[in-house]
């Protein structure tokens, strides 16, 4: 089987998981961020390298803050974009993904950025477009996220540039993360030897361990001496029902409170992609805290979107000038 | 009308016949094998040699989409697809639109299916009412009408008590009864074997726990009332242990395996390929290896096709909302040809499993070709190959895992009632 995100050669020609990327790939990406982080603190935010290009945000599944940091990002490269919530248009009126897509690529768009709310939705857009179009998944159901993933694991090289003598701590609902498992992918891909999930039982998928991690249910134990803990988000619609009995049980068992905290190295970092449910997954002493790293998460997600852009749409040159 | 089948490999299972002999077909019957009858004149000759002239083949589910779901397929191009297959007799689950719930809808069904004189339709019929698990539907009168067992399709009973009236009343009647086996409530919006794939994918898994409670509460209460039972697709290593203790404590219970299931495993969705979007879902290799073995030592009597087919647009899209099925008619020899090759287990084994085995279950005269029977015969190749794709497959539903695939065993010849209806 092909893999369906690399071209004859080997090159990125779609960005749809982090699973089955070479580390090459893994780290051109973050090596190329790395050239854009500089980019938003410039007086002209702005290289060239996407100039004449027609980015297309095309978001089945509602999201703010994914959605606009992608905005910024073309716009940043001097892309043209533009942004669907295809939820509230086509699909309600029952067009097809495919429609939608082929719509857009009549209009001549160069490159799809894509929410869905089911997994996969991004693998099945990419094998339906013509071969000059590219297709970055920003997300699709509980499959996976990889520039969360890849924004992730730039941070966490930003502040503990030697992965390869890492604990790393992933706590709350794996089971419906997208986040999860796209941060587990690019973690083993790049070396880190330990990684561990935290959760109660109800939201840990299947054979988790298979994916490479070490499974705790008990928060005091998986936090003991980790130098990286990363927080999930917990749904609304899961918090009283089947998987869990209150918000407030959640936050006494499976809550990152700075006592929970200490545990960790004392150099540990906070991470969350977010947003936040501040007293549910997190306490807002944690997240406000000295250890968080959560707003350079955001600023870093640009870069990292800037790197996968220019990256897919230039070839191998990349990186800004 | 009479054709004489000349020089062929004579494999009839429920007869113990493996043997190189002409077959003389004459007034629709097989009027004698080996030796021509007594003034025995042939209208037609089929030249056999180096073929395989088998009973027409008996698929235990294939859904021919009417009435009520045209887009997807018709009786016509379903029939004619099954004739290509080698397939002369099928049972249709009643999970139509209207569903299979009322005499008039069986009869109407058949006569049309009758009209086109291709593979014989044996419908059967809803155990309950619009199969909602409620009101028993009308078995006598359904009886009556056609129908040689009853079935909830996909659907289950989840009230045990309505469960346990249906086999009674079944088995008031010795009427068989027809199960999927899988607990609704656990398998609720799942899409795929709960397991690694499926966790690695982000899709809803379907536990194999599923399989085994609903086969826990049918298992017990046909040993209760004494109905006879029949498991439709199988999909576990557990369910299949179940069914072989079943049968070891006397039950009076038979069961199945989708081609489909014999040969592929979770891994095999890949990328998404909504192909693989089955029901039950594909399990793990495990469970495959426990399914072939359990076709082998006889605790799984048959393989069925699950024909589903589905229109194109159905399946493209992602892999949670691609529509469930395969289509299976034509693929049903070939499959069971390859699992027989894979287990090193004779024709006679492989064929037994598609004729006769499954005639018995739904308890028909078809799948030998005893003297005097109706001829309906299937005569292939086992040694040729063919190439499954949209071209080769008659059905109008082309979609199938096995796409691309090239499969040894292609069918040259099918009669039904004595008349050659493929080729047409």
């Amino acid at each position: 089987m092909n893999n369906p995100q690399l071209d004859a050669d080997g090159r990125l020609k779609h960005l749809l998981s982090i699973e089955g990327l070479p580390k090459k790939i893994l780290n051109q990406i973050l090596d190329t961020a790395e050239s854009f982080v500089g980019v938003a603190e410039r007086e002209v935010k702005k290289v060239p390298l996407l100039r004449g290009k027609t980015v297309c945000n095309l978001f089945f599944e509602n999201s703010t803050r994914t959605r606009t940091t992608f905005e910024i990002a073309a716009k940043r490269l001097s892309a043209d974009v533009i942004s669907l919530n295809v939820n509230a248009s086509s699909q309600s009126k029952g067009e097809t993904i495919l429609d939608t897509i082929n719509n857009l690529i009549a209009m001549h768009a160069d490159m799809f950025v894509v929410r869905h709310a089911q997994s996969g939705a991004a693998h099945f857009i990419a094998q339906h477009v013509p071969a000059h179009i590219h297709v970055i998944n920003a997300g699709d159901g509980r499959h996976s996220h990889p520039t969360q993933g890849l924004l992730d694991v730039f941070t966490i090289r930003k502040y503990k540039p030697d992965l390869h003598n890492l604990r790393v701590a992933i706590v709350g609902d794996i089971l419906h993360s997208r986040v999860a498992r796209s941060e587990i992918h690019a973690l083993t891909t790049l070396g880190v030897p330990e990684i561990r999930v935290i959760a109660p039982k109800t939201l840990l998928p299947t054979q988790v361990e298979k994916l490479g991690v070490h499974v705790y249910h008990d928060i005091n134990a998986g936090l003991k001496d980790v130098d990286v803990v990363m927080m999930l988000r917990l749904q609304n619609e899961r918090m009283n029902g089947a998987m869990l009995p209150s918000v407030q049980e959640y936050f006494k068992t499976y809550g990152l409170t700075q006592e929970r905290l200490a545990l960790a190295k004392p150099d540990a970092i906070v991470m969350h992609p977010g947003p936040m449910n501040r007293g549910v997954e997190i306490d807002s002493s944690v997240a406000d805290g000295r250890q968080s790293v959560i707003l350079p998460q955001v600023t870093y997600g640009i870069a990292i979107r800037m790197a996968v852009m220019a990256i897919l749409a230039g070839g191998q040159a990349g990186g800004a000038q | 009308m009479s054709i004489v089948i000349k020089n062929g490999r004579v494999i009839d299972p429920k007869n113990n016949v493996d043997q190189q002999l002409d077959v003389y077909v004459a007034a629709g019957k097989i009027a004698g094998i080996g030796a021509a009858p007594a003034g025995f004149v042939a209208n037609q000759t089929i030249e056999a040699a180096h073929l395989v002239v088998c009973p027409g083949l008996v698929d235990l589910s294939a859904r021919l989409r009417e009435p009520g779901d045209e887009h997807k397929a018709r009786l016509v191009s379903e029939l004619k697809a099954a004739v290509a297959g080698g397939v002369t007799s099928l049972a249709c689950p009643p999970d139509t639109d209207p569903v299979l719930d009322e005499p008039g809808l069986v009869e109407m069904l058949q006569y049309r299916a009758k009209q086109q004189g291709l593979a014989n339709v044996y419908p059967l019929g809803a155990i309950t009412r619009q199969l909602q698990g409620k009101a028993l539907a009308e078995m006598s009168e359904l009886q009556t009408a056609g129908c040689v067992g009853f079935s909830q399709a996909n659907t289950a009973i989840t009230d045990t008590q309505v469960l346990w009236r249906a086999m009674e009343y079944a088995a008031t009647f010795g009427y068989t009864l027809f199960f999927h086996a899988e607990e609704p409530f656990l398998a609720a919006n799942g899409v795929a074997h709960d397991g690694e794939v499926a966790s690695r994918l982000g899709l809803k898994g379907i536990p194999s726990a599923a399989e085994a409670l609903a086969l826990a509460s049918i298992l017990r209460i046909a040993q209760e009332t004494g109905a006879k039972v029949h498991i439709s697709r199988l999909s576990t290593a557990e369910g299949v242990a179940m069914v072989r203790t079943a049968k070891s404590q006397g039950l009076n219970i038979t069961s199945d395996v989708s081609a489909n299931h014999l040969h592929l495993t979770e891994h095999d969705i890949g990328y998404f390929n909504t192909h693989c979007h089955l029901k039950p879902p594909l399990r793990s290799q495990r469970d495959k290896d426990a399914l072939c073995l359990g076709l082998k030592d006889g605790t799984i009597d048959a393989v069925c096709s699950d024909h589903t087919p589905v229109d194109d647009d159905a399946k493209l899209t992602t892999f949670a909302e691609a529509e469930i099925g395969a289509t299976g008619l034509e693929l049903l020899l070939p499959l069971t040809l390859k699992w027989a090759q894979q287990e090193k287990l004779s024709l006679t084994a492989a064929i037994a499993s598609i004729t006769c085995t499954p005639a018995n279950i739904l308890g028909i005269s078809a799948g030998d070709l005893s003297i005097n029977s109706i001829a309906d015969i299937c005569i292939f190749d086992a040694n040729a190959y063919w190439t499954v794709n949209a071209n080769t497959i008659k059905s109008q539903g082309k979609n199938t895992p096995f796409l691309g695939l090239e499969l040894a065993g292609k069918v040259n010849f099918t009669v039904v009632n004595g008349k050659i209806v493929y080729p047409q």
